[in-house]
């Protein structure tokens, strides 16, 4: 089978930095320093007139010197008038892909427009797939592949990304590079003059590696292929979508009531709920869900058990709760029963189930497993993690570590909160319900050993409570969507 | 592009299953009150006519009208009311409907999506308070019941004030025969305001079909 023009832009045989700068500051050096720095599993050619050594890579003089077959990919760098010579040397080579990182199209106006209708006619004609152009650039963890123009470079990961916007890719991973939930693959449509958002959706959705996409789209091109291409995402795997420029304005048809509810957001808003994607309505709350879908499993129903060792979070995420599609149960008596043989009687006896500081060495993890495993249960927030190795942090930095001998206690502490960490992903993996974990202490402070630990285990810990849950609720709204749907 | 009257609207939308109210069409004072008597207990009397579309608005409604004094007067009064550019008008005589919710419901082409079915809050407040969902078409009848459960007002759907809960098979019904009625071909839109809840029943009240001419 011939490979597809996304087999190309994300597993190239190898990759041509077209456009190569000896300039730090300049888009032309910092794709050749990702390339490099990714540690691309292939062959890397760049290309400079002048043919200087940039990074240690001697360039070559023109596209037109790279061995035939050597390469899938260019990545180009050069001002836009180039770009048609470019795409001919590479087509001549054997290149079948172009991601083109290139300003000066559609965006610029009227002439930038008719520069790009016809450089997707010159594509069309040689074959060739192009992206962009005007984008930043892809990423493709399992080929080592960081061929972009901006930062950051994410850890791999189960999460895929496609957005109109660069900027939002960049957000994406920083929040990737910052939560351990890293990113598969990753693309700047640019002005999608070829390959749009919803077309890379449809690679993402039959990729090995991606387990959960999120995308950023403003303008959705002709909407009944659009709805099509997502509910056909969405079949295969969560999609999680936030669309900006929504605007109030009403359908053509305002003459009658309907028509004037029928405002572009509320009938985006329908398409993508019937569609089955879930809509997140910022990229904070879209990271938070895609990455709760790529690192739990889907919860079968609606009931949940929120388990805290610290009282006031307990009560505010069982609220959060309440006023989402999840039910907070009632604490079954056979599990009321159990946990009271592990803690002193002043535990809260409902749910939220607040531990109420009576815990000790092995309370929480034994509370996850019966609450996990119980039948009546389908998805737990557990609140409190990261409060013990919290304190050895104070404790470290403070006067009396080394005169108190405070060493023991605080490894203690630390060992503790990633036990937790880990009892809850195994709890998770052993009985195939989510169990989302939430402290601020996973923004406040990274190192603490239950967030570190949740990261290193490839779990997302939420920052909060009220966005555990709000994750929650799109895992199982999806879930519900594949049960009536499928 | 033209309006069916409220009358030829709602006789096309029962044909695809959605219940409306009890009407007959008629042409003067004498047969609106031996319609009147035909449907029983107080009766809404409108001028009815495809150029009618904002008939509240112009004040060619009446509603409650108790007896034959009453619906002869009022039916007299709407026939004056009628200008040379309303064309031909005829009275539509209906059961009063009774209900504490009013729901609103349609199909709207948009212009990215194509044509979509709606279900929102409706009332004097409808617009203001946009609690309104869509779904492009064709919907499914699991689509349709999806929009029951996104109208974000659960409360709403319940037991309200004496009433039974709204009935979600019959308003999934209505919704299906919209989306029915919107499937051939000459359909531009429909418009459902109010459909009300009669003892737990969708029931249209008023009811506009636009046609491509």
């Amino acid at each position: 089978m011939s490979p597809t023009p996304f087999d190309l832009l994300f597993n190239p045989r190898g990759i041509v930095v077209a456009g190569a700068s000896t300039h730090p500051g300049k888009f032309g050096f910092v794709a050749l320093h990702n390339v490099l720095a990714g540690g691309f599993d292939g062959p890397v050619f760049a290309t400079n007139p002048e043919q200087p050594t940039i990074l240690g890579l001697d360039t070559l003089a023109s596209v037109e010197q790279v061995p035939a077959g050597a390469a899938d990919l260019v990545l180009v760098c050069t001002p836009p008038q180039t770009c048609a010579d470019i795409l001919r040397s590479a087509a001549s080579r054997g290149i079948g892909a172009a991601f083109v990182a290139s300003g000066g199209f559609r965006e610029a106006g009227a002439d930038g427009a008719r520069a790009e209708n016809e450089l997707v006619d010159l594509a069309r004609s040689l074959g060739m797939a192009v992206a962009g152009p005007n984008g930043q650039g892809l990423i493709s963890s399992p080929a080592k592949l960081a061929a972009q123009i901006v930062a950051p470079i994410p850890p791999p990961g189960p999460v895929a990304v496609a957005s109109q916007s660069g900027n939002i890719v960049s957000a994406f991973m920083n929040y990737a590079a910052h939560s351990g939930v890293g990113i598969s693959r990753a693309v700047s449509a640019g002005n999608a003059a070829m390959v749009g958002v919803v077309d890379y959706l449809g690679w993402f959705a039959g990729d090995p590696h991606t387990k959960a996409m999120a995308a950023y789209v403003e303008g959705v091109g002709d909407g009944p292929s659009f709805a099509a291409a997502i509910q056909k995402a969405s079949a295969a795997k969560p999609v999680v979508l936030v669309k900006g420029g929504t605007t109030p304005r009403g359908a053509k048809a305002a003459a009658s009531h309907t028509g004037a509810l029928a405002t572009d957001d509320r009938v985006f808003d329908g398409m993508v709920r019937q569609s089955g994607a879930v809509r997140a309505a910022t990229i904070e709350e879209a990271f938070d869900a895609v990455a709760a879908f790529a690192t739990q499993p889907l919860p079968s129903g609606p009931r949940t058990v929120v388990l805290s060792s610290a009282g006031g979070w307990g009560v505010i995420a069982a609220d959060a709760v309440s006023k989402s599609s999840l039910e907070l149960i009632p604490l079954p008596a056979d599990l009321e029963a159990a946990i009271d043989r592990l803690v002193p009687p002043r535990w809260s006896r409902h749910n939220p189930i607040d531990l109420a500081g009576g815990e000790s060495r092995d309370t929480i993890p034994e509370a996850i497993h019966l609450v996990a495993g119980h039948p009546e249960v389908d998805a737990v927030v557990y609140l409190g993690m990261g409060i013990q190795a919290n304190t050895a942090s104070h404790l470290r930095s403070g006067p009396y570590f080394q005169s108190a001998e405070l060493a023991r206690i605080c490894e203690y502490h630390e060992r503790q909160d990633s036990r937790f960490a880990t009892a809850a992903a195994e709890a998770s993996a052993h009985t195939g319900k989510p169990i989302l974990a939430a402290t601020e202490l996973a923004v406040t402070q990274p190192g603490n050993s239950g967030p570190a630990a949740m990261a290193a285990g490839y779990r997302y810990c939420f920052p909060s409570a009220d966005r555990a849950v709000r994750s929650l609720h799109h895992l199982w709204w999806y879930a519900r969507w594949r049960k009536r749907h499928l | 592009m033209g309006v069916l009257s409220e009358f030829e609207s709602k006789r096309l939308l029962a044909s695809h299953g959605v219940v409306v109210s009890r009407d007959r069409l008629a042409q003067s004072a004498d047969e609106a009150v031996a319609a009147a008597k035909e449907i029983g207990g107080t009766v809404a009397l409108k001028l009815c006519g495809p150029s009618l579309a904002h008939k509240s608005e112009r004040g060619l409604v009446r509603l409650g009208l108790d007896g034959s004094d009453a619906v002869r007067f009022a039916a007299e009064d709407l026939l004056a009311a009628a200008t040379t550019d309303d064309g031909e008008v005829a009275l539509l005589v209906s059961e009063m409907v009774a209900g504490h919710r009013e729901l609103i419901a349609g199909v709207v082409l948009t212009e990215q999506f194509g044509a979509a079915l709606m279900l929102g809050l409706g009332g004097v407040l409808a617009e203001a308070i946009g609690e309104a969902v869509f779904r492009l078409l064709p919907a499914s009848q699991t689509d349709c019941e999806d929009m029951i459960d996104d109208l974000g007002i659960p409360v709403l759907l319940g037991p309200l004030r004496g009433e039974p809960a709204v009935d979600r098979d019959a308003l999934t019904a209505t919704l299906l025969g919209l989306a029915e009625a919107a499937g051939r071909d000459s359909i531009e839109a429909i418009d459902v305001n109010p459909l009300v809840i009669r003892d737990g029943q969708p029931v249209a009240v008023d009811a506009l079909v636009v046609v491509s001419s």
